[in-house]
């Protein structure tokens, strides 16, 4: 059965009436352009003080001197090295390992360093855990070249010596021996077991120190209840991989939840193999990005979450939980079924804030012996502890605090109390920062101390136990920065650098007599002495876990009470972390802010998601204007007595009635660009530390520009881009039937439009033939490729302006389509059996009975760069043969030869085609990283920096092939499968990417090309690209 | 252009100075000659004790040079009348020198007070041992040092003096010669004028006008000319290609800087090092082998053997007239070392490095657009194309210039004809054997290699 779903990319395309999506699809722009008015004004022309005359001198005065000053050769000059470091060769790439630990992201990375620059952010395969780098990951290497980064240590406001500074944290610290007051130190989580050494040596030195560790996001619930069950402070680990039902209650973890990294796992599980694949049940109230890849989403507000997971917990544990409300009684059968079906298979996994749903969770998991579930070897990537922070907050205030020490932290942003955290700091003597920017925090405290970026420092980090990860630095300190483990140190007196600190932590604790160079060089570590343990450990814990089941039955049991009673008053609030801005620290990140949203597609903003049904009995819309933008009402959000003023909205299709969403990690005003300082602070409203919150929402005056590119790029009206089937159809029917290949006549006959076309094909048989394969059911929509492209390839930053006028510059964009494929189905056959306008069965009427099919979507991604396509339609229309066909199978771009006529864009079906409208590089309009020279270190010097006027599209990473080959030249050698790689192959850890050589035979995308789920985009069109897809296969087999 | 004048001057510069040394070249040979004999009685004079001086300097050359000179410090201190100076100021002895030059680490080792001594002094860098020398070998050597220092060049100032007088009076006989000949020449129009005249008077006198009735008649050739059409037409055709010819080949020659040669901060020359000297190019360009870039030198490559050749000795005929007109002069090349030395940041007296260091700022002669990619290794280590192939004749180059045009076509038109170097490359094999078969061709070029394609280079 081949799929004749509609997909729709806007709501607004759903409402056939609406024009705007109707010019769209037929016309490049909604409205003409203006050129009758503007030459037609025969008044206005003739009034013009230049006439025909001065127009012409005008212009042979200015041809006149471009050419002269074109004849002026510039003098270049050359600047060598006096003393060449031994392991750098000019045009060489250097790889080092290292680690991201900056409290919110941990990943064991790889950094390509060019002459010395880090340049680009890529995956470390070495890495067992924590391999993968998400789009923030990715994009930090460009944070390093902030060129608002703090230069040099602060002290209230005027640069000062790091002499001084230091000296007045010792005298403090002294002074505070034996004193009643506290020193505190306030830092991120580090996860680090040389960091937490060094602070346990202070503490132990002066025994008024004490630490406390704080998330901005807090994953308080979650540490609290495997501490209660596990005694130890951590995160109960999960592989997806392993398990054939995941069942989520708020648990976004293909995003950030729990620390994040997640996804690679669970999207090895998502690929059919022998006619199986994982399922996946989603309960949630803002559409996530991890529910977007469910298989069956319910839409339910966070107190209906705790209700039905009380429920389940007590239908899975044959026990009564009471409460009243029996609307999920449905949901939580269906759901029972299928776990007890899976048993052991199945896993279950929360994100709600409530120590309660987490202790069920783990109870759960533990009953079923979920083989997915690792509570023994835990995750340290939070550590954040609230009871300890409020009581730092309240001892402050109260004057008990000699010295606050912070490090790698924002309360003055990120606290929702940051009154009270300024007043305890004006009561406080001492304090100090350590950041890499000027904030909110380093605005109040006394010593803004200039720290490190983590490319410029040395670290080690336990992301889960027994899994060590190693931090170096790739470059020098850029600035008069030190980082705080250091500026620690020479505190404590100590002579050690913080590297020979770390050195003496892994050989005393970690190497076991292991190389330390390896490990170095690896950038990770798995201790085998502790993987032993952990296999010695389950035997031993066997009785202690049964044990502790025991002593927490009756806090389980009231757990379950409580949830099960919860209510709610009002419109519910869930707040969430964006993939591309996370808790925004990077918020001065242009790449991350023009990251457009995976969901909503909307970048350089945040905003309140809310549902159909909500938007219409509050009276907000969002509006699609002329010239492609979208724009939206502005509302007032208050939650226990904060009000967040004029926050845009977004009608989010699967938003749970009754509840709303916003993203947390914008609104940073201090130390940031203008152009940077978007959205609103999300952090006020998160009290308790508690994601979900009742809020009452009111209309606001005004609409809100958004930059999104979701009308943008429209297929001209063109469907069958995302093939998808189910699962059970995919095992029993033939391919023929769910990835059906567009027919057409030719003499008279059907045949598969593959066969057929109009020109004669190269023989590309020999030498290298370059494919990509994207497989849809391994693709999360994460975007790390949409970063990784931008590294590599000098992608430009645009701008919201620009982006709103569908100017972005994205090689790579992930296309995201809702369907709805229940209500669909059903409007399909109401649609095909309308007759005539007006009528029971007709279609005035018809299509406004279809109005609400948004409720709960299914939502499919779709990563979509230049398909290279062997027969391009674009080079056949270019005047000037700026872009052909290499024998390789790239589609080839000169942007030197390339004079803008945009022909090309306009053939392309894909859409692909990107035109510099600007000269975005030193233009003081672009005032983003490629308009100083710090920013600019970014920048690839083997790719081009395109200028003004020209198109540009994705080169299959020409440059990176290129590399291949010559390498495998010289060393006289076949290349071997997998070396292959472009920005975006290599930077998906989800394998969703694969690229290679399909004349290659063992390669494993000539393999991939083979497979039956292998469907072309536009197979209609006869483009032959080299770019492919899979089709997407949804589990949807209930029970 | 602004290189433009550059070039101009400097090619004025050289024709100067060609001329200048071809009215001096019988001159400065003249002096070549006698500095040579001065250069030979002193070593004879300085033959005088008891080893083979002349023996001794090739000994000292081959053995000592690379860390001690005779009059100044270097890696090892300076070893002119080292054994009086021993024998003077610590009382030793031939023998102790022996023993130290045979095995100077025993005698350190020993504890020897003086060994110790200039061990500890000279950063504590052992002499190497030089078990194989004879103690007649070492008297030679001995003999050598004892010879008094060669006196420096003095005369090569005198020479660049004499040079720079001798142009002045070399320009003003020119102008003489000139001068006269305008002259005769002037005496001679003005000769045809009046005998003109007195020719037309006489045919005056005589009655005859018939020139003038013949001019009216005629038509001007310029009139004639105007009139056909046809001829006008063509002309102005001829004019019009003829014009748009040049206009072409000047606008294509914008941005080609093919001959660019820019004054460098340093006077390096490429002659004197790839040339006279034989140093191979990748010594000091490694990174051509492997990278993009051929990269120029790191200044501590300069210093692997500057740091011991901190003057520059010439042929040893001494500068040829050519670069003396130049004034290339011993010291001029000497003065060069010394601005790399100020600039890498190189004490010479107590030879070390001080840490200040002025990178130079080489002026790029070879520049290609950012958005041509080309990749030295490719052809330097995978093709194995000379260096000189598009670089020209550097080993020749006084002052290193851009040999070739570095245009696209120049690019295009090598890959057309240069076959792909696929011996023993394993890469090449099977591509090689199928494109062959495809093309029925042996050998392939680079073009049907795929080498021509627009995003091998653009991207």
């Amino acid at each position: 059965m081949a799929s004749n779903k509609k997909y729709w990319k806007s709501e607004a395309e759903l409402n056939p009436n609406d024009s705007i999506v109707e010019a769209l699809r037929q016309n490049e722009f909604v409205e003409q352009i203006p050129v009758d008015d503007f030459l037609g004004d025969k008044e206005n022309l003739s009034s013009t003080s230049t006439n025909r005359r001065d127009f012409l001198k005008y212009i042979g005065f200015s041809t006149a001197a471009a050419s002269l000053a074109a004849c002026e050769g510039p003098v270049v000059k050359s600047i060598p090295y006096v003393v060449q470091p031994e392991n750098i060769v000019p045009g060489v790439a250097n790889y080092y390992a290292t680690t991201i630990a900056n409290g919110f992201d941990f990943a064991s990375v790889l950094i390509k360093t060019r002459e010395g620059r880090p340049i680009k952010v890529e995956n470390n395969t070495l890495a067992k855990v924590g391999g993968s780098a998400n789009a923030r990951v990715q994009a930090s290497v460009l944070s390093l070249y902030d060129s608002t980064r703090l230069q040099g240590p602060m002290a209230n406001g005027e640069p000062v010596e790091w002499d001084a500074l230091n000296a007045a944290v010792k005298a403090k610290m002294g002074s505070l021996k034996g004193s009643s007051k506290k020193a505190v130190l306030l830092t991120q989580t580090y996860a680090s077991p040389s960091a937490n050494r060094l602070i346990s040596d202070l503490m132990a030195s002066n025994e008024n120190v004490s630490h406390v560790t704080y998330d901005a996001i807090s994953e308080d619930a979650a540490l609290t209840a495997y501490e209660q069950v596990y005694g130890e402070r951590a995160l109960a680990d999960y592989d997806f991989e392993k398990a054939d039902l995941i069942v989520s209650i708020g648990a976004d973890f293909l995003a950030d939840w729990q620390g994040g990294g997640y996804s690679s796992g669970y999207s090895k599980g998502r690929v059919p193999k022998n006619g199986k694949m994982s399922r996946h049940v989603q309960l949630e109230a803002n559409m996530s990005l991890t529910g977007a890849n469910a298989d069956k989403r319910y839409a339910l507000t966070p107190t209906a979450q705790k209700i039905v997971l009380a429920k389940l917990y007590g239908k899975l544990n044959g026990t009564s939980v009471g409460g009243n409300t029996s609307d999920y009684d449905g949901i939580v059968d269906q759901l029972v079924g299928e776990i007890k079906k899976a048993g052991s298979n199945a896993v279950m996994v929360t994100g709600l804030d409530d120590v309660n749903a987490q202790t069920v969770v783990l109870a759960i998991n533990k009953m079923l012996g979920s083989k997915a579930f690792d509570p023994t070897s835990p995750r340290y990537v939070r550590q954040g502890n609230i009871k300890m922070l409020e009581t730092l907050i309240s001892d402050m205030k109260a004057g008990r605090v000699g010295a606050l020490i912070m490090d790698g932290v924002n309360p003055m942003y990120s606290l929702p109390n940051a009154a009270d955290f300024k007043e305890g700091l004006e009561k406080t003597d001492l304090s100090v920062l350590f950041t890499t920017n000027w904030n909110e925090t380093a605005e109040v405290v006394q010593y803004a101390a200039a720290s490190n970026h983590y490319l410029e420092s040395w670290g080690d980090i336990e992301i889960k136990k027994g899994h060590f990860s190693l931090m170096q630095p790739t470059i020098k300190e850029l600035f008069d920065t030190k980082q705080f483990q250091s500026a620690l140190l020479s505190w404590m007196g100590s002579e050690l650098s913080y590297y020979e600190y770390i050195r003496e932590t892994w050989n005393q604790n970690i190497l076991n007599g292991a190389s330390w160079n390896q490990a170095l060089q690896d950038g990770v570590f798995a201790s085998e002495t502790m993987a032993i343990a952990q296999e010695e450990e389950p035997v031993s814990n066997a009785g202690e876990t049964d044990a502790v089941t025991e002593v927490s039955a009756v806090p389980i049991a009231s757990a379950i009470r409580s949830l099960a009673n919860s209510t709610s008053n009002g419109m519910e609030l869930t707040l969430y972390s964006k993939v591309g801005m996370g808790d925004g620290q990077q918020a001065s990140n242009p790449w991350l802010q023009e990251f457009p949203d995976p969901i909503t597609r909307v970048s350089w903003d945040n905003y309140v998601t809310i549902s159909r049904a909500d938007a219409e009995e509050l009276g907000v819309e969002n509006i699609n204007v002329a010239n492609g933008g979208m724009d939206g009402n502005y509302v007032n959000l208050t939650a226990n007595g904060v009000t967040l003023e004029n926050v845009p909205v977004v009608v989010q299709p699967g938003q749970a009635k009754g509840s709303v969403g916003l993203s947390f990690g914008y609104g940073k005003t201090v130390g940031m660009k203008e152009e940077m300082q978007t959205g609103v602070n999300a952090f006020k409203l998160y009290e308790g530390f508690n994601a979900n919150q009742s809020v009452s929402i009111e209309k606001a005056a005004g609409n809100h520009e958004f930059a999104c590119v979701q009308l943008h790029k429209t297929l001209m009206g063109r469907g069958d881009i995302i093939k998808e089937t189910t699962l059970e159809v995919f095992n029993t029917k033939d391919h023929s039937e769910w990835n059906h290949v567009p027919q057409v006549s030719l003499n008279h006959q059907e045949v598969p439009a593959t066969s057929v076309d109009l020109w004669e094909s190269f023989d590309r048989s020999i030498g290298h033939h370059f494919n990509l394969s994207i497989d849809l059911n391994a693709c999360t929509g994460c975007g790390a490729c949409v970063i990784a492209c931008h590294a590599e390839n000098n992608v430009p930053v645009v701008g919201k302006h620009e982006v709103r006028v569908s100017r972005d510059m994205h090689w790579l964009r992930i296309d995201r389509y809702y369907s709805s494929e229940d209500s669909f189905e059903a409007d399909n056959i109401k649609k095909e059996e309308m007759d005539g306008l007006w009528g029971d069965k007709g279609s005035l009427g018809g299509f406004g009975e279809m109005e609400h099919p948004a409720d709960n979507p299914q939502v499919a991604f779709q990563p979509v760069m230049c398909q290279h396509c062997n027969h391009a339609p674009c080079e056949t229309v270019c005047p000037v043969a700026a872009t052909s066909h290499g024998r390789q199978g790239q589609n080839q771009m000169a942007y030197n030869r390339c004079v803008g006529t945009r022909y090309c864009a306009n053939n392309c079906p894909y859409k692909v085609r990107r035109f510099n409208w600007f000269l975005y590089n030193n233009n003081e309009e672009f005032d983003f990283h490629m308009n100083n020279d710090l920013g600019k270190m970014v920048l690839n010097p083997d790719v081009n920096v395109r200028s003004r006027g020209v198109i540009e599209k994705c080169s299959m990473c020409i440059q990176k092939t290129q590399k291949t080959i010559l390498d495998a030249k010289r060393d006289g050698r076949v290349i071997k499968d997998g070396e292959f790689q472009t920005a975006c192959s290599a930077a998906c850890d989800n394998g969703a990417m694969v690229f290679g050589d399909v004349n290659d035979e063992s390669s494993m995308v000539s393999e991939l090309k083979e497979s039956n789920r292998m469907y072309h985009l536009l197979e209609h069109v006869g483009t032959k690209p080299n770019v492919f897809y899979h089709v997407k296969v949804r589990n949807t087999n209930e029970a | 252009m602004k290189k433009v004048p550059y070039r101009n001057q400097f090619s004025k510069v050289i024709v100067f100075s060609l001329v200048v040394t071809l009215l001096f070249s019988v001159s400065l040979v003249a002096q070549d000659t006698v500095a040579e004999s001065g250069d030979a009685v002193v070593a004879e004079d300085s033959g005088a004790s008891s080893g083979d001086a002349a023996a001794g300097k090739a000994l000292f050359n081959q053995n000592c040079a690379a860390c001690h000179a005779l009059d100044r410090k270097m890696t090892g201190p300076a070893l002119a009348n080292v054994e009086s100076r021993l024998a003077e100021d610590e009382g030793l002895d031939r023998q102790w020198l022996y023993a130290w030059i045979k095995n100077s680490p025993g005698v350190i080792k020993s504890g020897d007070a003086y060994a110790n001594k200039i061990y500890n002094e000279y950063n504590q860098a052992a002499m190497t041992p030089f078990p194989t020398l004879t103690n007649a070998d070492i008297d030679n050597i001995l003999a050598y040092t004892a010879a008094p220092p060669p006196a420096p060049a003095t005369p090569a100032a005198g020479e660049a003096s004499t040079v720079a007088s001798g142009a002045s009076s070399g320009g003003i006989s020119n102008e003489v010669i000139l001068g006269a000949l305008a002259l005769v020449f002037a005496l001679l129009v003005v000769m045809l004028f009046l005998v003109n005249n007195t020719l037309r008077r006489i045919a005056e006198a005589n009655g005859i006008s018939v020139e003038k009735e013949m001019a009216e008649k005629r038509v001007p050739i310029w009139k004639a000319f105007a009139q056909n059409q046809f001829l006008v037409l063509v002309t102005v055709i001829f004019l019009l290609l003829g014009s748009a010819y040049f206009a072409y080949g000047w606008m294509m020659q914008i941005g080609v800087d093919q001959g660019y040669a820019p004054i460098q901060p340093i006077h390096y020359s490429h002659k004197i090092h790839a040339g006279d000297n034989k140093i191979e190019c990748k010594y000091c360009h490694s990174s051509a082998r492997v990278s993009k870039h051929s990269g120029i030198p790191a200044m501590n490559v300069c210093m692997n053997c500057h740091k011991s050749i901190y003057e520059y000795k010439g042929n040893p005929e001494g500068p040829s007239k050519e670069d003396l007109a130049n004034g290339y002069t011993n010291e001029f090349y000497t003065n060069e070392i010394k601005k790399l030395y100020k600039a890498v940041g190189w004490d010479e007296q107590n030879q070390k490095y001080t840490g200040e260091t002025q990178p130079i700022e080489w002026v790029r002669i070879h520049n290609l657009p950012d958005f041509a990619y080309f990749n030295h290794s490719q052809h330097v280590s995978v093709a194995g194309v000379e260096c000189q192939t598009c670089h020209g004749p550097v080993e020749e180059m006084e002052v290193m210039y851009q040999y070739s045009p570095l245009t696209m076509g120049w690019c295009i038109n090598c890959h057309r004809e240069t076959n792909v170097k696929v011996e023993g490359n394993e890469y090449y094999e099977k591509i090689h054997a199928e494109l062959s078969k495809k093309y029925g061709v042996e050998t392939l070029t680079a073009a049907q290699m795929g080498g021509l394609e627009c995003g091998k280079c653009h991207y």
